[in-house]
Formats: structure tokens, C-alpha cells, sequence
């Protein structure tokens, strides 16, 4: 809008300075977008862990779900955003309400396929060592589906955490907090542009390296089998 | 009043229902679906060709790959805001080019892999038939590997569209347009007074986004090559904006 307009050429591209004097509100930042992006993974992974043992019983639970899921995940951010402020305010609810709800097609649909492909022989013979069925679940289904869903959960995490950076627009803070006020003071401030989608892109491939790794350790039989 | 009724009341203000007058929510719509369908046609012009080229000669598969891992990771917010503040600093003017040109970059990222990925997984049979009747490599790519792979070039479309629809939203922070987006923007400025207009801009948006998707869903269905039965591959990428 034209009130930004001024003064725009003034500041060079990227000060240091900048970063040295606003390094505890970087910090403080960085903690916010990492609490809003962990809130909305936990979230959305019981959610869908809750789903997905449903979905593992009946067959039309599964697609009902499936396509719930999709239709929420095809509503835009600001969109659904915008739906919640009514009702919870500027709040961390309705920031992490849509960012939640977003993972949830990926987790569901990666849970689900990574414990259908769990071989019958397998299930079989734990059954047959008299697991019950809670126990098949969790000490042999679940583990040996991790490497798909450390997989849905890696993507899950790196789209969560660029979409964090809208939440600024409710006033929210996470690193989307310096993109806008980087238009927003009277001279306009590149720097803090510059750092907020930066970070936001390190911490991205910071988060999903971690993933990846935890699943190596998790998971090392997957990488025998040559599992990616 | 509480927002549902405030929602109402601000439905029925005048010019609401107009076309023309930009407080109408209809003139909205066809400002937001016409930025979105711009940036698609520029993204899909620029990454549609390339890809096919590159799929068709086996290379680039490195960037195939990692697009939409790329893609993903850009904060779409981020990047609108930094190509406006460019073009203010470098005087371009900043209504039209730094929010179009922040969503074909958005765009390009599923529209290019999906490109690739559909080509390169076709039977190799059907090229090399079409090579042993005589075609050239060029017809090859634009009569045999463009329409077969097709369904998923438009799963990519799809998903780049659904991105555009979303982020033209938040262009309305720098874009005196903008789109539906507008009224949420113009609502948030008003605190608790705008409750009503947020409330009303937020559900236009999803019908628009929903609407969207439904008309893309037919496209796929139409668009599979006659007498060809393809397993419906849609390729997900990202929850973008």
C-alpha cells in the first residue's frame, strides 16, 4: 500500500548490525515458530494416529476420513484463518487450528499405507507367538510401518513450518513476525525480510535432516532393505 | 452483535453483490481468479515445456526431484513481501509484477516435477514405437509423452492452482487489490469491528478454493487419453499458503 512507499531505497540489503542488535528478538522468534510448528505436528499426528486405528477396522471409515481430510487440506491458510479469529481471537488456537488440520491428509494417508504394507507372513507369525491384537499394533505394525511415516511426517513438517510465517498476519509471532514488519516500520527494513524467510528456509531443512536422521535410528532395518 | 450476525449485516451492505463496484464480492472473485489463472498460464508456459524437454532427453532429473522439496520450504508469505519491497525500492511499479512474479515462482515447483515425473514414467514401448513409424523426437514428445502424461501434469496444476488461489489471499497484505483476500485483510485492520467482514472474506475464499478444486477434479477425469486406462496418480506436494 502506497504508506510504505517511501523511503524504500534508503536501507542497504542486508545489515549485520541489524542481526547483532536484535539478536534476543531473533531467538525469541525462532522459539515461537518452533512452539506454533511442534503444537501443530503433536496435534495432528494423535489426531491421526486416532483415525488411522480406525480406519485399519472399517474400510468406509478410512475414505471418510481420507476425504475429510482432503477438504480441509484444500482450504486456504488466511482463508481458514480468517474462520477462527471470530471465535478464538488473535490467538495461538487459531493459528495452530488450520496448521493442524493441514497435516493431517499426509500423516493419515502415510500411517495407514505404512501398515498395510506390513507383510500378512509377519502379522502371522505374531500372531501366531500370541500377540494380542493391541500388541501386534504397537511392537510390530506400528514400528515397522516408521520409515513411511517418518516419511509423511518429514513433509508434514517442512510445509507446517513455511506456513507458520502467515500466522504473522494475525499478529502471531514466529519468524513471519520480521517479513512483515520488515514493510511495516516507516523506513522499510530488508534485513528483517531477509532473516525472517532465511531462517524460516533453515529451519525447514534443519527439521526435516533431524527427522530423516531419527528415522535412521529408529528404523535401521529400513535402510538394509533399501527403504528410503 | 456477535460475528455471525455482524458477517450477515456486512452481506448486505450495498454494492456487496456487484461486479463492478470493488466492495462486491463477485468483482473479488474475478480479481482473485484472474491473478490465479495468470500466474498458472505464466508458470505453466515456462515449466511445462522445459520439463517435457528435459524428460524427454533423460535429463535434469536431479532438479525434478528436488523442486518440490525446494518449493515446499520457501515461505510463500515471505516471498511476496520481498518482491514488493524490491520493486518499491527499484521503482517498479508494485500493484502488479512482485505478487505475480512471487506466484509463478510458487507455481513452477509442481507444475515442472509433475511434468517430469509423468513423462519419465511412461511405457517405454509407446516412444519407441512412435520412433520406429518415423516420428521425430519433437513429435514424440508433443503427440505421445504430452498427452500421456497429461492427467499428471494437471495433478501438478492442480496443486500449483490451489496454491495461487491461497497466496493471491495473503498478496492482499501488499496489493491494493488482492483479491478476496482483501476483506480479511481490510477486517484485521479493523480489529473486533471487522470481525464480520474477516468472517464473511475467510468463507468466500474457501468456496472459491473448493470450487476450484471441484472444476480441476473434472479436467483430470477428462483428460486421460482415449482408449487408455491410467491408475489415477495424483502427486501431493504442498499445503502452500
Amino acid at each position: 500500500m502506497s504508506e510504505y512507499l517511501l523511503a524504500a531505497g534508503d536501507r542497504p540489503l542486508f545489515e549485520w548490525r541489524w542481526v547483532e542488535r536484535n539478536a534476543d528478538q531473533i531467538v525469541q522468534r525462532l522459539g515461537e515458530h518452533l512452539a506454533l510448528t511442534a503444537a501443530a505436528l503433536a496435534i495432528g499426528l494423535v489426531v491421526s494416529l486416532a483415525l488411522a486405528v480406525l480406519s485399519l477396522r472399517w474400510r468406509w471409515f478410512y475414505a471418510v476420513a481420507l476425504g475429510t481430510a482432503g477438504a480441509l487440506y484444500v482450504i486456504p491458510s488466511l482463508g481458514a484463518f480468517a474462520l477462527l479469529v471470530p471465535f478464538f481471537g488473535l490467538s495461538f488456537t487459531t493459528a495452530v487450528i488450520p496448521l493442524a488440520t493441514y497435516t493431517l491428509l499426509i500423516l493419515l494417508r502415510n500411517i495407514v499405507t505404512g501398515i498395510q504394507q506390513v507383510p500378512e507372513e509377519v502379522r502371522e507369525a505374531a500372531i501366531g507367538m500370541g500377540f494380542t491384537r493391541v500388541r501386534l499394533l504397537l511392537q510390530v505394525e506400528f514400528p515397522l510401518a516408521l520409515p513411511v511415516v517418518v516419511a509423511g511426517l518429514r513433509v508434514a513438517a517442512v510445509t507446517t513450518i513455511g506456513l507458520v510465517t502467515v500466522t504473522a498476519m494475525l499478529g502471531m509471532g514466529g519468524l513471519g513476525f520480521f517479513i512483515r514488519q520488515g514493510i511495516q516500520t516507516t523506513t522499510p527494513n530488508p534485513t528483517a525480510i531477509i532473516v525472517g524467510i532465511g531462517l524460516s528456509i533453515v529451519l525447514a531443512v534443519l527439521v526435516d535432516a533431524l527427522l530423516w536422521l531419527s528415522e535412521r535410528a529408529l528404523a535401521p532395518w529400513a535402510r538394509k532393505a533399501g527403504r528410503a | 452483535m456477535n460475528a455471525v450476525e455482524q458477517a450477515l449485516d456486512w452481506l448486505g451492505r450495498p454494492g456487496r453483490w456487484s461486479w463492478t463496484d470493488p466492495a462486491g464480492i463477485p468483482y473479488r472473485t474475478v480479481e482473485h481468479l484472474g491473478f490465479s489463472v495468470l500466474s498458472l498460464l505464466v508458470a505453466a508456459a515456462l515449466a511445462v515445456p522445459s520439463a517435457l524437454l528435459l524428460a524427454h532427453f533423460r535429463r535434469g532429473a536431479f532438479l525434478a526431484s528436488s523442486a518440490v522439496n525446494i518449493g515446499r520450504a520457501i515461505p510463500s508469505f515471505g516471498l511476496i513481501i520481498l518482491f514488493w519491497y524490491l520493486a518499491s525500492r527499484w521503482g517498479v511499479g508494485t500493484s502488479f509484477w512482485p505478487l505475480l512474479l512471487a506466484l509463478v515462482a510458487l507455481a513452477l515447483p509442481p507444475l515442472f516435477s509433475n511434468t517430469y515425473a509423468g513423462v519419465v514414467s511412461l511405457e517405454p514401448d509407446a516412444v519407441d514405437a512412435a520412433r520406429g513409424i518415423g516420428h521425430t523426437e519433437r513429435q514424440i514428445m508433443l503427440r505421445i509423452e504430452l498427452p500421456l502424461a497429461l492427467p499428471v501434469v494437471l495433478a501438478g496444476a492442480r496443486v500449483a492452482f490451489l496454491q495461487l488461489v491461497a497466496t493471491v489471499a495473503i498478496g492482499a497484505i501488499v496489493n491494493d487489490g488482492g483479491g478476496l483476500g482483501r476483506f480479511i485483510v481490510d477486517g484485521f485492520a479493523q480489529g473486533a469491528g471487522g470481525y464480520g467482514e474477516i468472517l464473511a472474506g475467510g468463507l468466500a475464499v474457501i468456496v472459491l478454493a473448493l470450487a476450484c478444486e471441484g472444476v480441476f477434479a473434472l479436467l483430470e477425469r477428462f483428460a486421460v487419453p482415449r482408449g487408455l486406462i491410467l491408475s489415477r496418480r495424483t502427486t501431493l506436494t504442498t499445503r502452500p499458503a
